[in-house]
């Protein structure tokens, strides 16, 4: 699957979401842990809804950071993920609960 | 590749807004010009902590790179107030980085020990009150 389907899966895009596709999914709270284990393609679920979030996805390649628990997207990360073409997703489920929707879209439960 | 391509940045200390631009930067560099995707990564990575603690450590420095056809190499150097002791900063958890900086997301102690993992070889000299010099080279 591609990260465009994710808005079909209930996550809410916060901004442009260019093609990118989907190896599976991350979830981290810790940007240098993030920085060093979110691998390509991974679709990156968080509560950290600043800038650095988005340099580090994109640095990591990911596919797509959901921001979970009805957690904000600062104004500034919007705006570098629109310039660097990161993917960002809003959704009111826990990190726990929004990456097993993208489990069972995977088939890897 | 006949010269080395050299690159140079400047970090600014203690804004964090603009961390991440030097890695990000020489990912796209390095990308245009065809290296390996995970000498991309290793380099990129091993850079954004770098940067990262430029600006939570250092108040901020110089990044040098330089591009041959054997390695990307690149140094960082500071005159922040330096490390006290080196092996205790190494290792991994250990952090002396503020509240503020952990509710950021950063100050978890993976900094140095990713900076380390991520390149082929690293070097640290760090003199309390006077900066800190780092260099690491990924081998292609």
């Amino acid at each position: 699957m591609t990260n465009l389907e994710l808005e079909n899966l209930g996550f809410a895009p916060a901004g442009p979401v260019a093609e990118h596709e989907v190896t599976g999914g991350f979830c981290c709270d810790l940007l240098s842990w993030a920085m060093s284990r979110c691998t390509e393609g991974k679709v990156w679920f968080t509560v950290m809804g600043n800038i650095n979030t988005v340099a580090v996805a994109s640095l990591a390649d990911a596919a797509a950071v959901v921001l979970c628990q009805e957690a904000a997207w600062m104004p500034d990360a919007l705006e570098r993920a629109a310039q660097q073409g990161v993917a960002l997703f809003t959704t009111d489920l826990p990190a726990y609960e929004a990456a097993l929707v993208l489990a069972r879209k995977l088939g890897q439960l | 590749m006949t010269e080395p391509i050299r690159l140079e940045y400047t970090v600014p200390g203690d804004d964090f807004t603009r961390a991440g631009e030097a890695s990000a930067d020489l990912k796209h560099t390095l990308k245009r010009m065809g290296f390996p995707p995970e000498a991309i990564r290793k380099a990129s990575i091993a850079l954004y902590e770098g940067e990262i603690n430029l600006v939570i450590h250092a108040g901020g420095g110089q990044i040098f790179v330089e591009l041959t056809p054997e390695a990307i190499q690149m140094r960082l150097e500071d005159e922040g107030p330096g490390i006290p002791d080196i092996a205790l900063a190494m290792q991994e958890g250990y952090s002396t980085a503020s509240e503020q900086v952990r509710s950021l997301g950063f100050g978890a102690g993976m900094g140095l020990p990713n900076m380390k993992r991520y390149s082929d070889e690293f070097f640290i000299e760090s003199q309390p009150g006077q900066g800190t010099t780092i260099r690491m080279n990924v081998l292609l």
